[in-house]
Parts: structure tokens; sequence; C-alpha cells
């Protein structure tokens, strides 16, 4: 199947749902199984794809949002964006922080961080500091941090919390 | 359909076979308290008022959920079930606003009455007066969650017997809200016939019609009987 065409014609992910729901027959009973399809391909669960679930199981809107907001793997936003605090206390500034910050902002083409300037953490042996996705990196390079950018981009840019 | 004989706080009454202890109590002149149970609905055990002690098991059951057997013995008021609703009653009291000065069903509500037939004078819990909304987006109808105890009535009602199931609970834990259709203001509620049968079993003043003053704000539930009689017997009782 040639992807240009297809992408034309229809959005995939739309047919792949419909696939998913006529292996369950179409049933009300495979709701959570439909839900969990429908995240996989979308990526969160926006209103007009629950009101189409809705339609297609032939449930009630408000009982598919009341089991989908029953369960916590579910989300009804797009997954959060990624961030990256780069330490400009005395030490990490000394250490190189503002190479690594410049190393960040470089790559944020679509503008889809949040990228923000830290104060001192009180980790200044460990200079310089960037708690990326909110876990902290320490004695940073900026090798290091372009292969974990790379790490990040190859995984398709999934939020930090994505199929949790 | 045969008969079964209990015993329910010293007395003996009867009942048909797959009655609740609840139904066959209440037929017979013994009124436990409850709040989520609602003659016409179907019953879901969420409350927790009506729970009684049955001779011979060690949890408590709710009534509404327990259905009679031959030679049960039921007790539905002792003081360890009062001290329970009281409780009860103090934790749906804390966990939103349940200030009655200011509510349209001042003097009519059903949990306002339960805390004074036991007793409930002041709330031992620390209140947790969460600011909730106000949905006024309906024409005749308002929904203010800070009042709603999550009994769930209105959702069965709408489904089981206007059958639009406009409401659901999304959520949960302290986070639990009922909802119209996917969460959109009851106004906007494709599915909502503007009925207001919600708004006649809700025990509180969570759901009420617009326009209302405290006097005249009642609600009736008789109607229920009516309708699913009519509907389950084709008997239109008068
Ligand atoms: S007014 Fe009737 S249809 Fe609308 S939500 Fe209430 S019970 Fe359902
Ligand atoms: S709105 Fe009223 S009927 Fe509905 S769950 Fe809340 S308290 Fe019960
Ligand atoms: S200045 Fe960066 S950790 Fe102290
Ligand atoms: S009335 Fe039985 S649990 Fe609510």
């Amino acid at each position: 199947m040639s992807l240009d065409n297809a992408a034309q014609m229809t959005d995939p992910r739309e047919e792949a749902l419909e696939r998913a729901m006529a292996r369950y027959q179409y049933s009300g009973d495979a709701l959570i199984e439909v839900l969990h399809a429908a995240q996989q391909l979308y990526g969160y669960l926006s209103a007009p794809l629950l009101r189409k679930i809705a339609r297609r199981l032939m449930l009630p809107p408000s009982r598919v949002l009341g089991v989908a907001t029953f369960y916590h793997l579910f989300r009804f936003a797009p997954a959060q964006h990624h961030s990256a605090v780069v330490c400009l206390g005395t030490a990490c500034y000394a250490a190189g922080g503002t190479d690594l910050m410049a190393t960040l902002r470089r790559q944020d083409g679509d503008g889809g961080w949040t990228i923000e300037a830290g104060r001192c953490v009180g980790s200044c042996g460990l200079a310089p500091i960037v708690i990326y996705d909110g876990k902290p990196m320490s004695k940073v390079t900026r090798a290091q941090l372009e292969a974990r950018i790379k790490e990040t981009h190859d995984s398709g840019n999934t939020a930090p919390d994505a199929g949790r | 359909m045969s008969v079964r004989t209990l015993e329910v706080d010293g007395k003996m009454i009867t009942a048909l076979e797959g009655q609740t202890i609840f139904s066959a109590a209440w037929d017979s002149g013994i009124h436990i308290p409850r709040l989520c149970h609602l003659g016409g609905l179907s019953d879901v055990g969420a409350c927790r008022l009506c729970l009684v002690e049955i001779e011979g098991q060690k949890r408590l059951q709710p009534s509404c959920m327990t259905k009679v057997a031959e030679d049960m013995v039921v007790r539905t008021n002792t003081p360890a079930l009062r001290a329970h609703r009281r409780l009860i009653v103090e934790l749906l009291l804390a966990e939103r606003n349940h200030v009655c000065s200011v509510c349209v069903l001042n003097g009519a509500c059903e949990l306002q009455d339960l805390a004074a037939q036991l007793g409930v004078d002041h709330v031992r819990l620390r209140p947790q007066y969460p600011k909730l909304e106000v949905d006024l987006s309906h024409d005749r109808f308002g929904l203010d969650h800070n009042r709603c105890i999550l009994c769930t009535r209105c959702v069965r009602v709408c489904d089981e017997v206007e059958g639009a199931h406009t409401w659901d609970v999304a959520g949960r834990g302290k986070n639990s809200r009922v909802i119209t259709d996917l969460g959109e203001p009851w106004g906007e509620s494709a599915s909502c016939t503007s009925c207001g049968k919600c708004v006649q079993v809700c025990p509180t003043g969570a759901l009420f019609s617009k326009g209302k003053t405290v006097a005249d704000m009642r609600k009736d539930r008789g109607f229920l009987r009516y309708i699913v009689t009519a509907r389950e017997k084709k008997l239109w009782i008068a």
C-alpha cells in the first residue's frame, strides 16, 4: 500500500480503529479493549473519538466517558510536552550550562519543548546539571545531551509518561 | 411465587421469594434508612446506609441488595448500626458542601432528614468543601455538584425509566462527578429529553428546577411507582 495514497484517502488510524471494533463485533462489552486500541492509535482519547466509539458500539456517550475516566491508563489530552531545565547557577554556568541550553534550543524546531533556565539545584559537585523530562542528568556533555535528544526523537517523541 | 418467613427486629414478617430484605421490611412497616435505593429503580448498594445485621453472618449486609431467606433473623436498628449510619452521614456531609440554609431543597432533603433522624447535630470530620461547579446551562434545570452524594439515582432513572442514559459517573474517588453525555454542559446534551425525572428522584438539592424558591422546590418520587407499574404490569394505579 502506498502511504501517500493512503494518507490522501483516509487516515489509516481510522481504518485500524474500525478493524479493532469489528474484531469485537462492535460489542459494547468490548468498550475497554476498544478504548485501548483507540488510545494506542491516537495517543489520547479526544471528545470526537469518544463520541465516535459511543456511536459505533451503540453505547451512551456518558457511559463511555464514565468508563474511560475510571481507569488511570487513559488520557484525554495530547501527551505532555518534553521539558528540560538547564541549571544556570554559578557552577553549572561555568561548566558549560549555556552551551547545553543552546543545544536544546537548536533541536526544538517545532517549539514542542518547555526549556527553562534553572537556578542552582544544590548539586554543584555534579555540574553541569540538566533536569530532562523530570529526571536529573549530571556532568552532562553536549554529546550526551544530543544522544539523549536523539533517543527521544527516535522513540516517536512520545511524552515521558506515554502508555502508563 | 413462594413465600418466605423471617424475623426482622423481633417481628415475624412474610416476604416473596427473591424480595430484598429492604423491600420486605418496608412492606411490613419497618423503614430502613437509605439514600441510593429508590423503589422502581435497580439497586446498586452504593450508600451503605441500609446495612443490617443478619444472625449467623459476621459481616453487615446492605439490605437493598440482600434477598430474604427462610427463617432469617435480621436486625435493622442496633446501636452499632446507628453509629455506622451516623458516620456515613457525617462523611457525606464533610465531603462536599451541604450548608442547608443556602439550599433550595432545605426542609425537603432526604440527606437532611436522615441526619436529623440519626441525631447528627455536628460533623466530627474535617469538612473538605471543595469548590465545585454549578451547571445552569439547561433551560429548566440546574445541577449543583456541591450537593451531589453520588447515589446514582439520576443515572438509573434516566437509563432505566426514561431510556436516555444522559447521566453517568466519571472519574473515581474524590474526583467522581456525575456527567451528562461526554461531559458537556447539561444544556448542550443531545440525549436529554428534559423530562425532569432525574430532578424528581435526586435525594438532595444537587438537581433542582430553575426558578423555584425554597418554599416550592419539592420533589415527587411517587411518579416512579406509577410509571414502572404501568410498564411492567400494564396497570395504571391511581
Ligand atoms: S431530564 Fe430526563 S432525559 Fe434529561 S437527564 Fe434528567 S432524566 Fe435524563
Ligand atoms: S445528582 Fe442527585 S441523584 Fe444524581 S448522583 Fe448526585 S445526588 Fe444522586
Ligand atoms: S550551580 Fe548547578 S548545581 Fe549548583
Ligand atoms: S440503600 Fe442500600 S446501599 Fe444505599
